[in-house]
């Protein structure tokens, strides 16, 4: 197909199209509405740096910022943790481990924003419960203060992309040969040194693969954290996503809102274009 | 059976308990009355037992009116980002100049765009349009969720020769009828795997759709957003109002569960 043919244009043009009025011309017009004084409608002033200044001292978008940081540490290492764990569970032989597949998948397809509200129930109805038959004292009291919201947001967000994180360390783990382990098992290697330098050396693509997607999907959540906690108590359980969607259509601004979302999208894209650096230095490496 | 095989066996029970938990308090709680909550919350309905939350939340939500236009939105959105995503990648697979390469950087490179950094100003510019409807909707679908289908489709279109295109152009086909009537036939797997990725997103979403909709095309999360709010705290309905919302998806997972856990493998991997 020609440059100048009418059907390379034709072909390109409702998904060129879109992708232009959807995401290209609104990110250039908000970079630029980030410099004003916007209310959503109509700007008068050019404000220079002042919206990204004025940041520096917005109490709720920093406290915004460190809780996200520290949820994504957390569960960039709980998720790849229980994704291997279960990936290496259910890859085991033995009847019924296609069924936990299936089971531990399932809550992935549930919207965010359902299972935000599932979990409210079970840690404001039922925590006090289990407490109660069981003398757990630590059970009560959930999501009334940050400690038990930021576990909580913890607790639903593995509870959900566990299984996601399993299926693509499953992925990894059956491409690796039964014959070499086969063959370190005749050797006499034990089921651990084989996981240490046989799986785990075989299985690292895998690792950089949930490593940044549990990483970009951390710093992206909504849903889940507008369901569960709403922010609150007294947006303690703030996350970045919320505090932006908060900064523009509860409080109405709309130009702060936007130098929020420049800053997020300078994190975001970091850690998309850092993946994609070390993809390319890994493929000219091997 | 060997002692490290049962133990494996018995873990795995155990997980897959953990994981059902909340379903199960789900599903239970959601046939009791507010007094069997609120007395048993752990226990089966039992002598608390009643189904009229069901009928209750069904009206409350506005049951029929929201699954169909999630259902309407996601299906019609689906059908347009696979072909037109096919078309494109297409394109600019046959095409070898640099052009075609730029325009696909340009493609990959809104990926790295997240959502919330688009939201304020793409609303307001849809909004001048008087496009803050399920259309408008769709064809931000198209807008958000191309890059990675063209780049999904891309890969695939590169594995079948061009020389098929060739002797189907020296009998006369022009290029719409080669895409579509042997390219695209061609694609099915990748447009399974196209389509579950983005059935699965379309379908829960509910930050782009709350910016968008008027209230009279709420789709199922919106609604339920909606339902919490005035509802505060009636579990009895809430739980009713949460089953009935998962039901169409867990129904989905059941009967193409193969594809759903391809592609979206597919999707993160590539």
């Amino acid at each position: 197909m020609k440059n100048k043919s009418t059907s390379f244009w034709l072909f390109l043009a409702p998904t060129l199209m879109a992708l232009l009025l959807v995401v290209f011309i609104p990110a250039l017009v908000g970079l630029f509405y980030s410099f004003t004084n916007w209310d959503g409608l109509s700007f008068t002033n050019f404000v220079g740096w002042n919206n990204y200044l004025s940041l520096m001292s917005d109490k709720d978008f920093i406290s915004a910022f460190w809780f996200t940081v520290k949820f994504v540490v957390v569960t960039v290492i709980l998720l790849n943790v229980i994704g291997l764990g279960l990936a290496l569970l259910v890859t085991q032989k033995f009847k019924g481990n296609n069924f936990l597949k299936t089971v531990f998948f399932m809550p992935n397809l549930i919207g965010g924003l359902i299972l935000g509200f599932i979990w409210q129930f079970i840690f404001t109805e039922v925590f006090p419960a289990l407490a109660n038959n069981l003398g757990l004292n630590f059970l009560n009291g959930w999501l009334t203060n940050q400690a038990t919201g930021f576990w909580g947001l913890v607790i639903v967000t593995v509870w959900q992309m566990g299984g996601y994180i399993m299926i693509i360390y499953i992925a990894y783990l059956q491409n690796i040969p039964d014959e070499i382990i086969e063959a370190a098992k005749i050797d006499g290697a034990s089921a651990w040194q084989r996981f240490v330098n046989i799986t785990f050396p075989m299985i690292a693509p895998a690792f950089t693969v949930c490593m940044f997607l549990t990483l970009s999907n951390g710093f992206k959540i909504y849903d889940q954290n507008l369901s569960l906690t709403n922010g609150g108590p007294y947006k303690s359980t703030q996350m970045l996503a919320l505090n932006i969607v908060n900064t523009a259509y509860t409080e109405n601004d709309f130009a702060r809102a936007e130098a929020k979302a420049i800053i997020f999208f300078i994190i975001v894209a970091s850690i998309a274009l850092i993946q994609v650096y070390y993809n390319k230095k890994k493929e000219v490496d091997l | 059976m060997k002692k490290g095989k049962l133990s494996i066996v018995i873990l795995g029970i155990l997980l897959a308990v953990l994981w059902l938990f909340p379903f199960y308090l789900l599903l239970t709680n959601s046939f009791k009355t507010p007094k069997g909550i609120f007395n048993s919350v752990l226990s089966l309905p039992d002598k608390f037992f009643t189904i009229s939350n069901y009928p209750e939340a069904y009206e409350a939500l506005n049951f029929l009116s929201s699954f169909l236009h999630s259902l309407i939105i996601t299906v019609i959105s689906v059908i347009l980002l696979v072909f037109c995503s096919a078309m494109a990648a297409y394109a600019l697979q046959r095409n070898h100049s640099r052009l075609s390469s730029s325009i696909l950087l340009l493609f990959i490179s809104a990926m790295i765009i997240p959502f919330q950094s688009v939201m304020i100003p793409m609303t307001a510019l849809f909004g001048k349009v008087q496009a803050l409807n399920m259309w408008g909707l769709i064809f931000m679908y198209l807008g958000f969720n191309a890059s990675l289908s063209i780049f999904l489709f891309q890969g695939s279109i590169g594995s079948i020769s061009e020389s098929l295109d060739e002797s189907a152009a020296m009998e006369g086909a022009n290029h719409w009828q080669i895409f579509r009537k042997i390219i695209f036939p061609m694609l099915t797997p990748m447009s399974v795997t196209v389509a579950v990725l983005n059935i699965v997103t379309i379908w829960n979403d509910y930050l782009l759709p709350s910016l968008v909709l008027p209230e009279e095309q709420y789709t199922i999360p919106l609604q339920m957003f909606m339902f919490f709010g005035q509802f505060t705290k009636q579990w009895h309905l809430a739980m009713a109002g949460l089953t009935l919302a998962i039901i169409p998806v867990i129904i989905f997972y059941m009967f193409s569960q193969k594809y759903i856990i391809k592609g979206m493998t597919e999707g993160a991997v590539k």
